[in-house]
């Protein structure tokens, strides 16, 4: 255990060399390549089933790596037992579960405790911390299925910030969310990079993506484009990613028509 | 008042009998809550038809027919999750085929048995009555062990059924805890078999579970209404069989059933009369 929290203590990296991964036994995502530095703040956008959350479920081992590697620390996936958190989509839990907030909230800290120890003072404290942080702290005792969608996302924003990660990646957290929780949000994002947490984040909204984050990476199945927002989201590398549902207006705007979903650029 | 209670324990296969319904009510109520939270009702009801060709085999081999049972139910489970894993086959298409296969197997060698014996149809309708000092033994064992690995793997089983996610990240052996629960389950069943056979298994581990569910907001506290709706049901429905010399395994089953039914109408918040007078109160 001190040999791997020694390094832990090297700043968070994550390199992914070739990575294909496949899902349903159908290639969903070929060849990827990118290298995140620590603290950096990565959006990841592409159209729907472009294998976005499927490059997550990779990352945490949820899917197995058909070629290529991953490595974060410089180490391959896996030999790092606890420095990725992983906010899942809300529609992936099971809301019926009786769990109270707390409950979920001490799950982060599973990692830390062991499996078969009591919690510590300390991850109480912790839980207590990360529940005060979201703003949820009146809720601890109240089953997760009572709450409403913002509040259940803070649920799990306070469990991954009781995981203590070197890297959080975050799947559609601005889908579906009040005002008020997708900035108690961002507000989050802005105090874990003073930590220099990384953080990847998938989502639909190309703007949030432009405005928030350092990097983005736009993906269909492949890797499109890689660097600064603004020289990622050009109007041809859009097209490339979003095909025939792209628009580009004469002043130089792209309107994209994803299952519904408008966004503007 | 007393009488009533203490006659029936006059008779030592009573006392038998009843330590017996209290385990297997227990048991059954504990795992049974993980059963109802994942959504595995039809695995229980597959697995206690699939140990049918365990106990067909034990029977022409002349062995113990509970050890039949225990193989064929672990062989089942490991069946089960073999075909189903990483999502190959969908879980209840995986049950569904293996619990069919191995009930025609089950019934094919008993057709070749002549002389349909009376321990057999213990198997298929339980005798709780007719629990021997031996068997009692082996269902306090196996009792103890399962609740024990229960207990002990509470946090990863807790994992593995609420957020599979996070039971990644953690590197949890997912697959591993998803096959020993399901040979918890397999043992759980096969113990439950000589109370109630193997058509009422499902209700033991089911109704209780699901019950406890609707009075309760944590996991620990549902597993312990559940065991005591369990026990209570093993108690209760004992005494009525004892009293009003009905089957029973039937009789405890439909205790478990009244008690379901009177906490569905009734528990607070979730029970259909509160929702009715919250309603009307809109």
């Amino acid at each position: 255990m001190t040999r791997s929290n020694d390094v832990l203590l090297e700043p968070a990296r994550l390199e992914l060399e070739n990575v294909s991964v496949s899902y349903n036994g159908r290639l969903a995502l070929q060849e990827v390549s990118f290298q995140v530095l620590h603290g950096a703040r990565v959006a990841v956008v592409g159209p729907n089933g472009a294998g976005k959350s499927t490059l997550f479920k990779a990352l945490v081992g949820l899917l197995p790596i058909r070629q290529g590697r991953i490595l974060i620390h410089g180490r391959p996936l896996g030999s790092h037992l606890d420095c990725v958190a992983y906010v899942p989509q809300r529609e992936d839990i099971d809301w019926r579960f009786p769990v109270t907030v707390q409950d979920v909230v001490m799950m982060g800290r599973f990692g830390k405790v062991g499996w078969f120890s009591p919690a510590t003072a300390r991850d109480r404290q912790v839980v207590e911390h990360s529940l005060a942080q979201m703003g949820i702290s009146d809720l601890a005792r109240r089953p997760i299925g009572d709450l409403s969608g913002g509040q259940q996302q803070r649920v799990f924003l306070a469990r991954a910030l009781a995981q203590e990660p070197h890297i959080l990646l975050m799947d559609e957290p601005f889908t579906g969310v009040d005002v008020a929780t997708q900035e108690t949000t961002l507000e989050l994002l802005d105090q874990l990079r003073d930590r220099q947490v990384t953080i990847m984040i998938s989502t639909h909204d190309l703007r949030l993506a432009t405005e928030r984050f350092d990097q983005v990476i736009l993906l269909n199945r492949r890797m499109i484009a890689y660097g600064k927002p603004a020289e990622v989201l050009s109007a041809s590398t859009l097209s490339e990613a979003f095909g025939g549902r792209v628009l580009v207006l004469p002043q130089g705007d792209v309107a994209i028509d994803d299952c519904c979903q408008q966004d503007h650029l | 008042m007393l009488d009533w209670l203490l006659a029936p324990l006059a008779y030592s296969f009573m006392q038998r009998g009843l330590l017996a319904a209290l385990i297997v009510g227990v048991l059954c109520a504990v795992i049974g809550c993980y059963v109802v939270l994942r959504g595995m009702a039809f695995l229980g009801d597959a697995l206690a038809h699939a140990i049918l060709p365990g106990v067909a085999i034990a029977y022409l081999l002349g062995g113990n027919l509970l050890v039949g049972a225990l193989a064929a139910a672990v062989v089942v489970a490991l069946g089960i999750g073999f075909f189903s894993r990483q999502g190959t086959l969908k879980e209840d298409t995986a049950i569904g085929i293996l619990f069919a296969s191995a009930l025609a197997l089950g019934v094919t060698l008993i057709s070749t048995i002549k002389t349909y014996a009376v321990d057999l149809t213990h198997i298929l309708f339980g005798n709780i009555l007719g629990v021997s000092s031996g068997d009692l033994w082996m269902t306090g064992l196996l009792g103890i062990g399962v609740l024990g690995v229960v207990v002990w793997l509470y946090k990863p089983f807790l994992v593995i059924s609420f957020d599979p996610v996070l039971a990644a990240t953690l590197r949890l052996p997912s697959e591993l805890l998803r096959n020993l629960m399901l040979v918890l389950i397999a043992l759980t069943v096969v113990v439950a078999l000589q109370t109630v056979g193997v058509g009422l298994v499902a209700a033991m581990l089911v109704t209780p579970a699901a019950a406890a569910y609707l009075l309760s907001r944590r996991l620990p506290t549902m597993m312990a209404i559940s065991a005591a709706i369990g026990a209570v049901s093993g108690f209760v429905g004992l005494y009525i069989s004892f009293y009003a010399n009905v089957a029973s395994g039937a009789a405890i089953v439909l205790v478990n059933a009244a008690i379901f039914l009177l906490i569905f109408l009734f528990a607070p918040r979730r029970g259909l009369v509160w929702q009715l007078a919250r309603d009307r109160k809109r």
